[in-house]
């Protein structure tokens, strides 16, 4: 956990003193990963580096797990976190595996321990450790690199991580790419991290909560669908954007809006008949054909009319396959593109487990909008 | 063909005076460093002072030698050492100083800052980073200062001749002295050959202690 108090950097003195963070106060719970976000001279940066006195503040205090860090020794500080950067920094008179051990030859631990650590940490960052730990910098790709400088900072497994900008240094699609695997990553080790950008998307994507800012003052500091349903002021509306109803459709899931026990079900083995009846009984426009767990297809009146034989032969297959973690963005994509409005959500072993529609996707978005969301209401009266 | 037969007349001497001339350049530089690396590397860590420190590394080399070798007489003399060996060892130094130290401050300077950044921010200390990154990224630079001081004091040496220092100037002296010029160029040739051979040994030097990860980036870089 990281706690910032009144947080104020002044750079220089007299007529020429600069105030790159003035009176910042918030805080990062443990295990979440929080945004600075806003664009260049806005204190993002020089509030990470305050945290760990690469820069020493001026004013207010800084705790990292109950320590004041301006009662800890600068060096052995900076080795309980983790330290990640845009032109990543590697060494290029080091090996990979030198470059990775950094911390914890720092902190002396024996080479056997170097060696595995070494090599586990090449494998989470998909990299090959034989073909890679005795290479150099220099022979190692732009994205090769950065995954480096990730492995480099997570090598003595500190509980914090202050990154700035660590995946800016690379082209789009590798970004993507490393963005996915650091989140795949970070859902598995829980770090509390610091993450800076000045990248909107990648702040949405990354972020458990986005702390912005402005003129070096914290501005706004929710989680991202808050941030782009409620922005508080003009500024924040316009960094967030004009197409943020579209980002907020890229955080939330599938799960949460699908209906897991949907009416509208039959089984395999119905006739037809009987299939019609249930649907112009209850007005259901359509009807999920379940076998064994699993979702054959739809059917529709029309499929069912005149037809003696079971709903099996009759379904429709579902034209995409859709998860209970995938983001309505994604969804309503499918739907617009096959002309749908309901999809069938299957579990990894391709099990039914839910609907999600058209109409439960556009509520959603309504209820973020209108602030009217319970959990977000919750949030605020704390 | 004179210079040759002088040469092979008197190869002792000659083997002599060149081990003579060796030894006190060999003096001079082992010296400088002692001197030039380390404070290269503190007036790194101290801006202000760096620009002083240079400067006055600059004065010394702008001064003509054999001035220099004349100011070290009177300020010598009390201790005895006036003339000799000393004071052109002593001349040498202080002449080598501005390549060593320039060379080894702009050689960390010029180390990448996000280097520096990437070092500090992982938890290395100031000594730390020195050595494992700063030092090893600047000692082909740093070679590359003492390669030029190495061959300037071979040059310089010969004048010191003038003071009593011995060294091939002495060939150079005493062959203007007797006007006989097979002696003159001996001398010169030797000096000559000394200060390209050991140009050539010092290029060497500098491709040995570039580190590895350089040589192979360099490599790709230029196909």
């Amino acid at each position: 956990m990281i706690t910032y108090e009144d947080v104020t950097k002044i750079f220089g003195g007299g007529p020429d003193a600069v105030t790159a963070l003035k009176d910042v106060s918030f805080e990062i719970k443990k295990g979440n990963l929080v945004i600075f976000l806003g664009p260049s001279g806005c204190g993002k940066t020089t509030l990470l580096r305050v945290t760990n006195r690469l820069l020493t503040l001026t004013r207010g205090s800084i705790t990292v797990n109950g320590q004041d860090v301006m009662s800890a020794d600068p060096v052995r500080l900076r080795q309980t976190m983790g330290y990640a950067i845009q032109q990543i920094g590697l060494f290029p008179n080091k090996t990979i595996a030198d470059n990775i051990s950094t911390v914890p030859r720092l902190l002396g631990w024996d080479r056997k321990r170097i060696q595995e650590r070494t090599d586990e940490l090449l494998a989470m960052v998909q990299l090959e450790p034989s073909a890679f730990r005795d290479r150099f910098p220099a022979e190692l790709s732009g994205g090769q690199q950065q995954r480096i400088g990730v492995a480099r900072c997570l090598a003595a497994d500190p509980e914090i991580l202050l990154m700035d900008e660590p995946f800016g240094a690379i082209d789009p699609i590798n970004r993507e790419e490393i963005q996915n695997e650091f989140l795949r990553l970070q859902r598995k080790l829980k770090k509390t991290i610091a993450f800076v950008t000045h990248d909107i998307h990648e702040a949405i994507k990354m972020g458990d909560k986005i702390a912005i800012f402005q003129d070096g003052k914290l501005v706004q500091y929710d989680k991202p669908e808050t941030m782009l349903a409620q922005p508080k002021n003009q500024y924040i509306a316009d960094f967030v954007g004009a197409d943020r109803a579209l980002k907020v459709l890229g955080l939330i899931r599938v799960e949460e809006v699908m209906d897991k026990h949907p009416p509208n079900v039959v089984k395999a083995d119905t006739m037809a008949d009987e299939a019609l009846r249930l649907l112009e009984e209850k007005r259901f426009r359509h009807l999920v054909v379940l076998k064994r767990g699993k979702a054959l297809g739809y059917v529709h009146p029309r499929q069912l009319k005149h037809e003696s034989v079971s709903v099996a032969g009759l379904a429709v297959p579902y034209p995409v396959k859709v998860y209970a973690d995938m983001a309505l963005k994604d969804v309503m994509s499918y739907m617009l593109m096959h002309d749908m409005r309901v999809l069938a959500v299957m579990d990894e072993d391709g099990n039914f487990t839910g609907t999600v529609t058209y109409d439960q996707i556009q509520k959603r978005i309504l209820e973020v909008y209108s602030g009217e969301d319970e959990e977000e209401t919750a949030e605020k009266t704390k | 063909m004179e210079v040759w037969n002088y040469m092979i007349n008197n190869a002792a001497r000659c083997f002599a005076l060149t081990l003579e001339h060796m030894w006190i350049v060999g003096v001079a530089c082992t010296l400088a460093i002692l001197i030039g690396v380390p404070i290269g590397v503190v007036i790194t860590r101290n801006k202000s002072l760096a620009s002083k420190v240079i400067g006055t590394a600059n004065i010394f080399m702008t001064t003509p030698s054999i001035a220099l070798f004349g100011i070290m007489i009177p300020i010598l003399s009390p201790f005895g050492y006036g003339l000799g060996k000393v004071p052109a060892i002593v001349a040498l130094v202080l002449y080598s100083q501005l390549p060593i130290i320039r060379n080894t401050y702009v050689a960390i300077m010029n180390v990448p800052p996000e280097l520096v950044d990437a070092g500090k921010g992982l938890g290395m200390s100031s000594w730390r980073r020195l050595r494992e990154i700063e030092i090893p990224l600047a000692i082909p630079v740093i070679i590359a200062g003492l390669r030029t001081a190495a061959v300037m004091s071979i040059g310089i040496a010969a004048i010191a001749a003038y003071i009593g220092a011995g060294g091939l100037g002495v060939l150079i002296q005493q062959g203007i002295g007797r006007s006989y010029a097979p002696m003159i160029l001996a001398g010169a040739i030797l000096v000559s050959v000394l200060a390209i051979f050991v140009d050539a040994f010092m290029a060497g030097l500098e491709y040995l202690v570039t580190p590895k990860g350089i040589k192979v980036g360099r490599r790709l870089r230029h196909g």
